[in-house]
C-alpha cells in the first residue's frame, strides 16, 4: 500500500515535469514558425506618391504582394459622385486622390488585370470584376480589394504602418 | 541470460539472436491469405512498390535539388534535367509515380468500398488507410511546391489561404504557416522538410499500422465469407492444401501479387519513358512570380474532385463542403449501417449508391478541370450537392438492408 502511493506520487510528479516540458517545447515550436524578424522588418514599403501619372495603373510590391496604385483622373472622380462606397475608398495625398490596394482577388487570391478602356479590373480565373475604386462589381469575390495598412507623410505613403486615415477606414468597415 | 548453443548455420546463428524464423512465419510463410481474392487485392502490393520507387527516385533528386527560392527552379529544370546523367529518369519516375500512386490508391479504396472491407472488425484497416490517404495528399502537395514554378507558387498561395477559414479571416495563422506574408524562403524550406523527412516518416509509420491492422481480422475476400483462419491454416499445414480455404502469403500468394505488379510496372515505365508529360503541368515550367497569376489555377487531377466541391459555393459554405468531403470517407464504417460484408452487387440499393458515387466523383473530377463557366458550373454544383446528399442518405438506405 505504502509502496503503491509512493509510486503513484512518483508517477504524478513525473507527469507534471513532463507536461511542463511538453508545453514549453510546443511554445518553442510555435515560435520557430513565426515570420523571422528580418522578414517582419522588411515588411514596410515607402511610395513617393508625387510620381504617379493620372489614370495609369501601376503595380508596386509590398510584402511580396502586388499593390495596385491608381491616381484617379477627373472623369473617374466624376463617375464616383453618386457612389459613396467608392468615394470612401479614396485615399487623399496632397490634392490627389488615389486607389491603393492589395492586388489580389478576394476570392482565391489571383491577380486581376486592369482594363484601361473600361476602367475596371477583371480576374480571369473566376470572372470576378472590380471597379476603379476597388469595389466588387461582379461576384464571386466576397468583398472589394483589401487596402494595405498605410500612413501618409507629406507626399510619401508608408505601407505596413497604421496611420489615422487607415484606422478610420478600418473602423468604418471600408476594408478588413 | 538466455541459453545459446553453437550455431549450425548462419541462419541458426541469427535465429538464436534475432528469432528470424518467427519473423519469417509471421510476415510470410504463416501469414494466411484467402484463396478467393482477385487481382484487385494486389493494389496494396502495387502501392508498396510505387512508394519504394518514389523513395528511391526522391533520394536521387535530393542530391542535386536546392531548396532556395532563387535556385530551386533551375536546380530541377536545368541541373537535374540536363546536367545530371539520368537525372531526367529520376524526375520522370518521381513525377509519374506521384500521379499514378493516387490512381492506385483510388482503385484500392473503391475496391474496399465495393467488397465491404471496412466493416465488422476491419474498421482500423479502413481508418489507417484513410489516414494514409490524407498524409499522401499532404506529401503530394508539399512536393508540388518544390520546383518553385508558377503553379507551385500559386497553389501554395491558394491552399495556404484556405487556412484563413473564409469569414474568420485568420490571416495571422496563414502567415504563421508560411513564415512570411506570401510563400517565400521560409515556406519553401519548411515544405521541403515536410516532403523529404517528416511526412515520409509518418507515412512509413502508418504503413506499419495499416499492415498490423490486417493481422487479426485478416484480408477480406471476394464473397465476404467469414473464414476460420485458425482451422483453415491447420489444414494447410497438414498438407491438405487443396481443401484449405487459405494459403501462405509467401511464396504462394506472392507469386500472383508479383505478376500483377509486373503488369503494373510495364504500364508504369511505359508512362515514364513515353508519356511523362501528363504528370508535369506546363504552367510549372515558368519560374514562380508573385506579381503574375496564371490564367487558370487548378490542382493535379487527383485533387480535382474535392477542389470542385469547394468551388461552386460562396467561400464559407464552400469550405464547409470541402471539409466535409475530406473527412466523410473516414466515417464510412459507421455510416454504412448494414451488417452485410458482401460485394455491392448483392446488396441492392448499396450497389446503386456505389456506382453513383463513383460516377459522381468522375464528373466532379472532369468539372474541376474545366473553367467554371456556364453549363460546367451548373454540372459542378449539381454533382457537389449530389456528393453531399449521397453521404446523408447512406445510413438510411443501408439500415433496412436484407441479410445477404
Amino acid at each position: 500500500m505504502k509502496e503503491n502511493s509512493r509510486r503513484g506520487f512518483m508517477g504524478k510528479a513525473f507527469g507534471a515535469v513532463a507536461g511542463l516540458g511538453a508545453i514549453g517545447s510546443l511554445v518553442a515550436m510555435k515560435k520557430s514558425w513565426d515570420p523571422l524578424p528580418s522578414v517582419k522588418a522588411a515588411g514596410f514599403t515607402t511610395l513617393d506618391m508625387s510620381i504617379y501619372p493620372e489614370g495609369e495603373m501601376i503595380t508596386e510590391k509590398w510584402r511580396g504582394k502586388p499593390i495596385f496604385v491608381l491616381k484617379k483622373t477627373a472623369e473617374m472622380l466624376e463617375a464616383e459622385k453618386s457612389d459613396p462606397a467608392a468615394q470612401a475608398r479614396n485615399i487623399k495625398v496632397g490634392n490627389d486622390n488615389f486607389m491603393v490596394c492589395i492586388g489580389l482577388c478576394t476570392h482565391l487570391g489571383c491577380i486581376p488585370a486592369f482594363r484601361k478602356k473600361e476602367g475596371n479590373f477583371l480576374c480571369a480565373c473566376h470572372g470576378g470584376m472590380f471597379n476603379a475604386a476597388g469595389d466588387v462589381i461582379k461576384a464571386p469575390p466576397p468583398r472589394g480589394f483589401d487596402i494595405p495598412p498605410f500612413r501618409i507623410d507629406g507626399n510619401k505613403m508608408i505601407l505596413g504602418e497604421v496611420g489615422p486615415e487607415y484606422q478610420a477606414m478600418k473602423d468604418n468597415g471600408v476594408t478588413l | 541470460m538466455a541459453h545459446f548453443t553453437k550455431a549450425t548455420s548462419v541462419k541458426d546463428w541469427l535465429n538464436q539472436r534475432l528469432a528470424v524464423e518467427t519473423v519469417e512465419k509471421v510476415m510470410a510463410s504463416e501469414y494466411w491469405i484467402p484463396k478467393n481474392i482477385n487481382f484487385l487485392w494486389a493494389m496494396g502490393m502495387i502501392l508498396a512498390v510505387t512508394f519504394t520507387l518514389l523513395t528511391i527516385s526522391g533520394i536521387f533528386l535530393l542530391m542535386y535539388y536546392q531548396p532556395h527560392v532563387d535556385h530551386a527552379f533551375y536546380s530541377v529544370n536545368f541541373t537535374i534535367m540536363r546536367e545530371v546523367d539520368f537525372g531526367w529518369l529520376w524526375r520522370h519516375i518521381h513525377g509519374v509515380a506521384a500521379s499514378v500512386v493516387f490512381l492506385v490508391i483510388y482503385i484500392h479504396m473503391f475496391t474496399g468500398i465495393y467488397y465491404g472491407s471496412y466493416k465488422k472488425g476491419r474498421e482500423m484497416i479502413w481508418i489507417s488507410g484513410m489516414l494514409l490517404f490524407v498524409t499522401f495528399s499532404a506529401e503530394a502537395f508539399s512536393g508540388y511546391m518544390l520546383p518553385w514554378g508558377q503553379m507551385s507558387y500559386w497553389a501554395g498561395m491558394v491552399i495556404t489561404n484556405i487556412f484563413s477559414l473564409g469569414s474568420l479571416h485568420l490571416d495571422g495563422l496563414v502567415e504563421w504557416i508560411r513564415g512570411d506574408y506570401v510563400p517565400a524562403q521560409a515556406f519553401l524550406n519548411r515544405f521541403f522538410m515536410l516532403h523529404v523527412f517528416l511526412l515520409p516518416l509518418v507515412i512509413m509509420g502508418l504503413i506499419g499500422l495499416h499492415f498490423a491492422a490486417l493481422r487479426i481480422p485478416h484480408v477480406n475476400n471476394q464473397d465476404g465469407e467469414e473464414i476460420d483462419f485458425e482451422e483453415e491454416s491447420k489444414k494447410y499445414l497438414a498438407d491438405d492444401t487443396k481443401n484449405s480455404k487459405v494459403m501462405r502469403f509467401a511464396n504462394d500468394f506472392l507469386s500472383k501479387d508479383l505478376m500483377v505488379v509486373g503488369f503494373f510496372l510495364i504500364f508504369f515505365f511505359y508512362l515514364v519513358f513515353w508519356h511523362y508529360s501528363f504528370a508535369l503541368d506546363p504552367v510549372n515550367f515558368d519560374p514562380a512570380d508573385g506579381l503574375k497569376t496564371p490564367a487558370h489555377i487548378y490542382p493535379e487531377w487527383y485533387f480535382l474532385w474535392s477542389y470542385e466541391i469547394l468551388r461552386p459555393f460562396p467561400v464559407d459554405i464552400g469550405l464547409i463542403a470541402f471539409g466535409f468531403a475530406q473527412v466523410i470517407f473516414m466515417l464510412l464504417p459507421w455510416l454504412d449501417r448494414s451488417e452485410n460484408t458482401v460485394p455491392a452487387n448483392r446488396r441492392g440499393k448499396f450497389a446503386i449508391w456505389f456506382w453513383v458515387m463513383l460516377v459522381d466523383m468522375v464528373v466532379l473530377t472532369a468539372m474541376g478541370k474545366l473553367p467554371p463557366e456556364g453549363i460546367f458550373s451548373t454540372i459542378g454544383l449539381v454533382a457537389s450537392l449530389l456528393f453531399i446528399a449521397m453521404w446523408i442518405i447512406l445510413p438510411f438506405i443501408t439500415k433496412n438492408e436484407k441479410k445477404a
